[in-house]
């Protein structure tokens, strides 16, 4: 490297200045055409996702957020939505500690980058904890989806592979889509779930109880690769941290690497703002 | 061996004290902004329909709009590139722009015609 560095560059090749015509680091330029790339990733996934729910079958119905996550732990009411919106909130404070320990970085505070980034780190550990709290609710499911005899659809309030025996009399479903309900009750309900073709109940790669396949499987891949950005976030994070303790940055004369990581830590709640939007309110 | 012709560039990163206490004055700011519109969302998501049943479409604008606002906070404040030098903001926001624009536009397009088509097979 020492001929490079000695030899005498022409204007033209330095784009008629003496310096980088972006005043960036060359770590902090490629650390975002990483996050172009992967943004692209990310919109072609959920581009793809409105493709099929925009050229959805005929006659189908596309699952409604609220209904499809309405519990929170400890809850055991319907509460639509608040779960998630909890999650979401807690990405965007870890963002909001993170963007405080990259400005304690620029006053060379090594302090406050340690209590910031340590904050950061937890957000996001609850985020992936909670993200598994919503898989364990949409794999097992709460309601059934049947399919009677006659070809028409059903739905059960109960998931009844759950709890306890079926009593006949206090038995109901509603048969129909949201637009064309009919509510069955007691022994003739019953009857009709007896002999019906098919029940689904929970989510899997091939059939779910909320609508058609593609949903569940969307809603799989989008957050299952969201949740793998955030948990490899934690992980830079975490290693960042480790090195901010021991003072590597200290002696480097900048905090940069806690920029850095900051930037994919604070794209990660950017995608999820995204995906927050189109799965769960939209 | 030392180089001498490299900029630094990570070395001007730093700021004083003072200039420290008015961006976290701006970083809280922005937070509250943001927890503002979510839980607005929240709200408008859970309670519309009983508002205002049939208006479901305007909602769905609504949430698309408060979303690219949460994200324009995200990217030009908490990404610092609302402080970088113009041409780096060109070269990240443009191509990427376009890209996903054409993109929205392609599959809204074939999506609307797969979809008119089914209803011949009805």
């Amino acid at each position: 490297m020492a001929g490079d560095a000695s030899k005498t560059l022409s204007n033209e090749v330095l784009w008629g200045g003496g310096r980088s015509p972006f005043s960036v680091s060359y770590g902090k330029l490629m650390i975002w055409f990483f996050l172009v790339s992967d943004a692209l990733t990310f919109s072609g996934l959920l581009v793809s996702y409105g493709f099929a729910r925009h050229s959805l079958m005929p006659g189908m119905e596309w699952p409604v957020g609220e209904i499809v996550f309405n519990k929170f732990p400890g809850i055991s009411g319907s509460a639509p939505l608040m779960y998630v919106a909890l999650m979401t909130f807690i990405l965007i404070i870890s963002s909001v500690t993170m963007v405080l320990a990259v400005e304690a970085g620029h006053r060379m505070d090594k302090k406050g980058v340690v209590k910031w980034l340590f904050l950061t780190v937890i957000g996001g550990l609850f985020f992936v904890g909670s993200q598994a709290y919503e898989w364990s609710h949409f794999i097992h499911g709460s309601h059934a989806r049947v399919t009677l005899a006659d070809g028409r659809t059903a739905f059960l309030e109960e998931n009844p592979e759950h709890g306890e025996a079926i009593d006949p009399a206090t038995f109901a479903m509603t048969i129909g889509s949201t637009h064309s309900e009919e509510k069955v009750e007691g022994p003739e309900a019953y009857k009709l779930y007896q002999n019906a073709v098919h029940v689904t109940s929970g989510a899997n790669m091939v059939e779910n109880e909320y609508g058609p396949p593609s949903y569940a499987n969307f809603f799989f891949f989008i957050t299952g690769f969201h949740g793998f950005h955030v948990f490899s976030g934690v992980i830079i994070n975490f290693i960042v941290l480790i090195m901010v303790i021991k003072g590597v940055f200290h002696r480097r004369g900048h905090y940069e690497m806690v920029e850095k990581a900051g930037l994919y830590w604070h794209f990660v709640d950017l995608v999820w703002v995204f995906v927050f939007t189109f799965f769960y309110l939209v | 061996m030392e180089r001498d012709d490299i900029i630094e560039y990570s070395l001007d990163a730093g700021h004083s004290e003072e200039a420290g206490r008015i961006i976290r004055k701006k970083i809280i700011f922005v937070t509250i902004l943001l927890s503002a519109i979510t839980s607005a969302e929240v709200l408008l998501g859970v309670f519309w329909r009983s508002w205002m049943p049939g208006s479901w479409h305007w909602v769905k604008w609504t949430f698309i709009a408060l979303t690219l606002v949460k994200a324009t906070y995200i990217v030009m404040s908490f990404m610092h590139l609302g402080d970088e030098r113009r041409n780096i903001r060109s070269i990240i926001l443009l191509p990427y722009a376009l890209f996903l624009l054409y993109l929205i536009f392609v599959a809204i397009w074939e999506s609307n015609y797969i979809h008119e088509t089914l209803k011949l097979f009805l």
